[in-house]
């Protein structure tokens, strides 16, 4: 059992949903509310994670974090080190494949807020910010923790990506997902079993949590 | 439309444009009247209500409340909503699913000390009738219940205007004369200007005081009900009108031997079967021109209640060729008979002319 493959898996589990959370709010309510042409182009563009092949993605993400792009080298001047092969890599590559984990569900939670609503809010009193604390967040709040669940779960199974970006660094890159792999690689079926029963329990567990939260504030009484 | 006039109305309101909903309406909501927004559905009424509380901004558009101006388009100044003082009751209530109603009503509340507050959430369920119902959410409750919250949650924000939108549509028939009855009160008691869009002409008959009639965003008439009542015709109106009186009556004395409660409405008074209304309130009437038969002699031996020396103000044609509608004074109070040309020969009715009007008491509608 590789702990610290375990850890590093919960923690950019926790550090993905921490970044990506407030930025696919945003991006959520613009798709939700937003009047805007090429509705449909954008919600291609964060649905594309979904079926595109890991393999392409990490493809992608590997060009975007080399020294020679853009992006490597202002992660590289503010790092000191390149954004490949890292820690903040793998935060910035899970991020980006999640996206669509943490959109749409947050996106279909508040297109289903009656639009009445918002307007009897603002006819409340309430100022903008105030509609979104107040209604907006605790009537999407299902579709907030599927959001944190789905992201947080795929985070940690999430292999091909991983791989293509951040190799096998013990502690830096090796996740739980590559660290099964490895052990298979290695013929240490025990090692193999362990960790993956670990993986499907916390996913049952998580998958579960947000079911029943989801029921319970759907409820409403 | 003059600056000071302006300044005394609760609300004025000019809006136009073209496209996409084309509007060409202006109106003024007088303060502490229940003015009606009439009209068709696709008339465009809960346009002009949202354009009121700022939910939406036609092309061009004047919104100016008790003096302070809301919208003008001229300058392109526009008070958001959350700022503007209008409670809005929306047809469907659009009431939170996941607060209760004492959080609902809170929530209209703003910013104040947690004891005023709680106070004045009190203060607003008890007005509301909804003692007992704080701590349930809108989920748990009936429609009528429902609006009731609506009407609560839009008193707290102290509006100088209250927009109602079609606020009986989804009520049971039956219960509806009661919460007209309801928010009657409250107006009269809380001295509220309201503005009502409704296409439900009972709406009119038993709450308005004034009353716009729109069709295709265009306002077609407009003025008070007293007023519009007496006319033969209005535009926009027709199946919905016939041409009555419609008078605020004073509960002057009920008569239990005889069932029957006598009411004063200015110098016009009229004996109704018994209403359940205490001496001095306030009741809405309605007397029907086509029930009102008029006599040159005092006739004997009618089962009628009410035979009232009346003047004849005008004679004036009616929708039907064969048929007159004629003005009457009964002191300054003004009543209306339909009657035929024929009657109006043979009783020598001209304006000036004495005569006797006979009201059955059945056929006064009294609305408390």
């Amino acid at each position: 059992m590789d702990w610290t493959a375990l850890g590093l898996s919960l923690r950019l589990g926790l550090v993905t949903v921490a970044v990506l959370l407030p930025l696919a709010f945003l991006l959520a309510r613009w798709l939700a509310y937003g009047r805007f042409k090429g509705r449909g182009f954008v919600e291609a563009l964060v649905a594309l994670p979904l079926i595109l092949p890991p393999t392409v993605i990490g493809f992608y993400l590997l060009t975007a974090f080399g020294q020679q792009a853009v992006l490597g080298q202002f992660f590289q001047s503010l790092l000191g080190r390149p954004l490949v092969f890292s820690f903040e890599g793998l935060v910035l590559a899970s991020v980006l494949v999640n996206l669509p984990f943490a959109v749409q569900p947050m996106q279909n939670a508040l297109a289903a807020i009656p639009g009445n609503l918002r307007d009897a809010a603002r006819c409340c009193g309430l100022a903008p910010l105030s509609v979104v604390r107040r209604i907006e967040l605790p009537l999407a709040l299902p579709g907030i923790a599927t959001a944190v669940v789905l992201t947080f779960a795929h985070t940690l199974g999430e292999f091909g990506v991983v791989l293509m970006v951040g190799g096998s660094i013990p502690g830096e890159t090796r996740t739980i997902a590559i660290a099964i792999y490895d052990r298979v690689q290695a013929f240490d079926d025990r090692s193999a079993g362990v960790m993956a029963l670990v993986l499907l329990v916390l996913s049952l567990v998580a998958l579960g949590i947000t079911n029943t939260l989801a029921r319970r504030m759907a409820r409403h009484d | 439309m003059t600056e000071a006039s302006n300044a005394r109305a609760a609300l004025h309101v000019r809006l136009r444009q073209s496209a996409p909903i084309p509007l060409d309406v202006q109106f003024v909501v007088p303060n502490g009247s229940i003015t009606a927004l009439f009209g068709p559905s696709g008339s465009g009424k809960s346009t002009v209500l949202r354009s009121i509380a700022g939910l939406y901004t036609p092309r061009e558009a004047e919104v100016v409340s008790a003096g302070e101006r809301w919208t003008d388009s001229a300058t392109g100044y526009s008070l958001p909503t959350h700022r503007r003082r209008v409670g809005v009751v929306f047809q469907d209530y659009a009431l939170f699913p996941h607060l209760t109603v004492r959080e609902q009503v809170g929530l209209a509340l703003g910013n104040r000390p947690a004891g005023a507050r709680q106070s004045r959430i009190d203060e607003l369920l008890a007005l509301a009738r909804l003692d007992g119902l704080a701590d349930r959410k809108p989920g748990t409750l009936s429609g009528g219940q429902q609006q009731r919250v609506a009407l609560a949650r839009a008193l707290a924000r102290d509006p100088a205007v209250l927009l109602l939108d079609e606020p009986f549509a989804s009520v049971d028939w039956a219960l509806r004369d009661a919460l007209r009855h309801e928010l009657r009160s409250l107006q009269r008691a809380l001295q509220l200007s309201v503005v009502i869009v409704t296409h439900d002409f009972e709406d009119v008959a038993k709450l308005a005081t004034e009353l716009v009639v729109l069709d295709r965003g265009m306002v077609v008439a407009a003025g008070s009900v007293e007023a519009m009542t007496a006319s033969a015709a209005v535009p926009g109106l027709a199946g919905h009108w016939e041409p009555a009186v419609a008078l605020d009556a004073v509960v002057a004395a009920h008569d239990p031997q005889r069932q029957l409660t006598h009411l004063h409405a200015r110098d016009l008074q009229l004996a109704v079967p018994t209403i359940e209304a205490p001496p001095a309130a306030i009741v809405r009437i309605r007397v029907a021109a086509r029930e009102v038969i008029l006599a040159s002699q005092r006739p004997r031996g009618l089962s009628l209640h009410n035979m009232i020396e009346a003047r004849v103000l005008r004679v004036e044609p009616a929708a039907h060729p064969a048929l007159r509608l004629v003005h009457l004074a009964v002191g300054d109070t003004p009543l209306l008979s339909l009657v035929t040309a024929d009657a109006v020969q043979s009783l020598g009715l001209a304006a000036g002319a004495p005569v006797l009007a006979l009201v059955k008491a059945v056929s006064v509608d009294a609305f408390a």
